[in-house]
């Protein structure tokens, strides 16, 4: 994570090195040694397999490791593809949702969380718990939740007269379901990141402003909210990869029995299915690319947005 | 442009990270005359059983060291076809039906039937059916190592609320649909039956009772959308669509065996693994399962299989032969946790839970079929649960999926 409100900071040190131009050579040939290990590990684990999945994604693949170069045919396949369309808007509603509501609950959750009240490490730590929590094990406690028969939300919701929905199965309902379980247990890490980026925020400014008669409601839009923006615009770029590449709730909450696994499945979640259920890796690999290429694209767009909201300083 | 670039890293990291693959080698090492070789299987449960075997193997063979490689089933095959792509697997493995065409036309396996004439080792001691199922091209790759039916589990309290006489022999399609009408209590939240979409111990099962096939012998099509075939499904439905089984979408949310094993399921098909969990309910018994136009079950079972490329093929056939023999199947039978594949040694099993009738899965052997395998069984598969639950679902009727199902597992058959 990069600690942006130090960027001054770093400017400056950058400034001293180049002063330091005369750095001896040796000085460089460790530093390289240094960052080695990482280096390798990043082009074996990473860099690597990335630019064989895109060579696979022009071949087929058959048993144990046989394979044959079908040009763009795993692309034209995708065409006529009405799973991969359909996963593409269940992915495209799941971002939707819990980008956006997610950014703005943790951001309500992180200013409310750091104000001086009674027990802020506790309320932090219960708000961060779900981050820490394996995705099973969450998939698994709000599965029983929801259970139409037998859950705890339709129990509760008897009381009051509503007879309550199949949250799981039914296939109108059923993503928003997982989006609810997804947007609460992401709330917590993004919360984290915005109250370390709230603390950097100089009280002076407040302070100031206090004196010129700002009320609590403008500190925060004028304030507040423009020395956030650099850390909403990590944020928003990690939360909307990390939404392209949802995949665990689904694995682990919709029954492939399920007539709403349909209107459910993401795009990585396909790519799995055929990747290896399906055995059909030539073509999981072009959705991989595929996947790659969109994100590529939108995170260009919101770097290019960026100039228009993002306040450095 | 720094920020940019490590924004833009990160996210390249992200993608990838999913793609990350590992790989395992394993290879025997021989010294002073002695040889290793790796046994890979899956099940936890059968540690115990397994390292009693092999102490057994080596007072025969001392000179032949067996390390064993446990790998979850959720990676097995996974871990598998990686490894076997690498040269890589196991010496002796694990093999089950759904796969082993799969492997043995890969070639990663070896052939077995070579072996056995030369030895005088007799296939007989095994059913027949699962012979046949490790039998690809007339070469056997696997000595088959435990088996499982089909039985029809029941609920003795509440059959005898309802006063229906407990489930025999004598059943057929009708009994039990007659049955499971006068079991199913509503205000009770009692059902007769589960009618859980499920190939083995399910319509398979169903689809051999009316007389159809699940794929055809010369492997080239599949029987789902015969007369026979869609009057199986429908019966099938028809416990759903009349209310005497929870819909898919309840079984979906609470699996059948979890309210089956809780006393809201008066009946329903289950398999001998779930022998460990039923008997904890003192209520539970199991019978065969009714006869449709014949008597017929799913048989699957797993084997011993040797890796084409082991550089110990003598001691690994060695391992092969001791593992599917007399004492090792006494073994698996006392710890209770399979039932044995060699003939006559089913009653240590039968012994392990006294109280219920096990013998229902015995009786099965004798008439059952062995699950189909084709080289891309786990697609087929696929295709039968995407396809078929609009069925159960009540979404779209059995005529309609049927036809799409045929189509899409025969072009997978074609293949």
């Amino acid at each position: 994570m990069e600690p942006l409100p130090l960027q001054v900071e770093t400017k400056r040190k950058l400034h001293v090195l180049s002063y330091a131009s005369t750095k001896k050579r040796s000085d460089y040939l460790w530093a390289y040694i240094m960052i080695a290990p990482t280096m390798i590990g990043l082009f074996v684990f990473y860099l690597w397999p990335m630019l064989q999945t895109f060579y696979f994604s022009f071949t087929e693949w058959g048993a144990f490791g046989t394979y044959e170069w079908i040009g763009l045919k795993n692309y034209t396949r995708m065409l006529s593809d009405v799973n991969l369309l359909q996963s593409f808007k269940n992915t495209g509603i799941y971002i939707l949702f819990t980008v956006p509501l997610g950014i703005f609950l943790s951001i309500l959750v992180a200013v409310l969380l750091n104000q001086k009240i009674k027990g802020t490490t506790i309320y932090r730590t219960l708000y961060f718990l779900p981050v820490i929590t394996m995705p099973a094990a969450i998939a698994m406690v709000w599965k029983w939740l929801y259970n139409s028969d037998f859950g705890l939300l339709n129990y509760l919701l008897s009381f009051i007269g509503i007879e309550g929905p199949q949250w799981l199965t039914n296939p109108n309902i059923a993503l928003y379901s997982i989006i609810a379980v997804a947007i609460w247990s992401g709330i917590g890490y993004n919360m984290v990141i915005f109250l370390s980026g709230l603390q950097g925020i100089p009280k002076t400014y407040y302070e100031a402003a206090e004196m010129d008669g700002a009320g609590p409601v403008t500190m925060f839009f004028k304030i507040t909210l423009p020395l956030l923006s650099p850390v909403i615009f990590f944020v928003s770029i990690m939360s909307l990869i990390g939404a392209f590449q949802f995949f665990d709730l689904i694995f682990m909450m919709i029954s492939k029995s399920s007539t709403a696994l349909e209107n459910t499945q993401s795009i990585v979640y396909l790519f799995y299915q055929h990747a290896f259920v399906l055995n059909d890796k030539g073509y999981a690999a072009a959705i991989a690319v595929l996947l790659l290429v969109v994100i590529l694209i939108i995170t260009v767009i919101q770097m290019a947005l960026q100039k228009k909201w993002v306040h450095y300083d | 442009m720094r920020k940019g670039l490590i924004v833009l890293l990160s996210f390249v990291l992200g993608v990838f990270g999913l793609l990350a693959g590992c790989s395992d080698s394993s290879s025997g090492e021989s010294k002073d005359g002695e040889v290793e070789i790796s046994y890979g299987f899956w099940d936890k449960k059968q540690v115990p059983a397994i390292e009693e075997i092999i102490k057994q193997f080596n007072e025969e063979h001392p000179d032949i060291k067996v390390k064993t490689e446990l790998i979850p089933y959720g990676q097995y095959f996974q871990k598998l076809e990686t490894a076997a792509t690498g040269g890589a697997l196991p010496d002796v493995l694990w093999m089950n039906g759904p796969h082993i065409v799969q492997y043995a036309e890969g070639k990663v396996l070896l052939p077995l039937s070579d072996l056995a004439e030369k030895d005088d080792y007799s296939l007989d001691n095994y059913p027949e059916s699962l012979i046949d199922l490790y039998t690809v091209n007339d070469e056997v790759y696997g000595i088959p190592k435990d088996y499982d039916t089909t039985g029809l589990w029941y609920n003795k309290k509440i059959f005898d609320e309802a006063g229906v006489p407990y489930p025999d022999d004598t059943w057929d399609w009708d009994m039990l649909k007659e049955s499971a009408k006068k079991l199913t209590n509503k205000d009770k939240g009692v059902w007769g039956f589960a009618a859980v979409m499920g190939n083995q111990g399910g319509y398979y099962d169903l689809i051999w009772q009316n007389g159809g096939h699940v794929i055809s012998e010369d492997g080239k099509s599949v029987g789902f959308d015969q007369p026979v075939a869609i009057e199986a499904l429908k019966y099938n439905i028809s416990f759903i669509e009349e209310g005497m089984s929870p819909t898919q979408a309840q079984m979906n949310e609470t699996a059948a065996s979890d309210l089956f094993s809780s006393g809201k399921i008066a009946m329903m098909f289950d398999g001998p693994w779930m022998v460990p969990e039923y008997k904890k309910n003192p209520d539970l018994d199991v019978a065969v399962l009714p006869k449709g136009k014949q008597r017929a079950v799913s048989i699957h079972g797993l084997s011993n299989v040797i890796a084409a490329n082991t550089k110990h093929k003598e001691a690994a056939w060695e391992f092969v032969k001791f593992l599917g023999s007399k004492e090792a199947a006494e073994v698996f039978a006392e710890t209770g946790t399979v039932i044995p594949a060699f003939n006559g040694t089913q009653d240590a099993w039968l012994n392990s839970v006294p109280e219920l009738n096990l013998q229902a899965y015995i009786d099965g052997a004798e008439y059952s079929n062995p699950l189909p395998s084709v080289k891309n069984t786990g697609a087929i598969w696929q295709h039968e649960t995407d396809i078929l639950k609009k069925a159960w679902a009540g979404e779209e009727s059995v005529e309609k999926v049927v036809k799409e199902l045929a189509d899409k597992a025969n072009k997978e058959l074609e293949e």
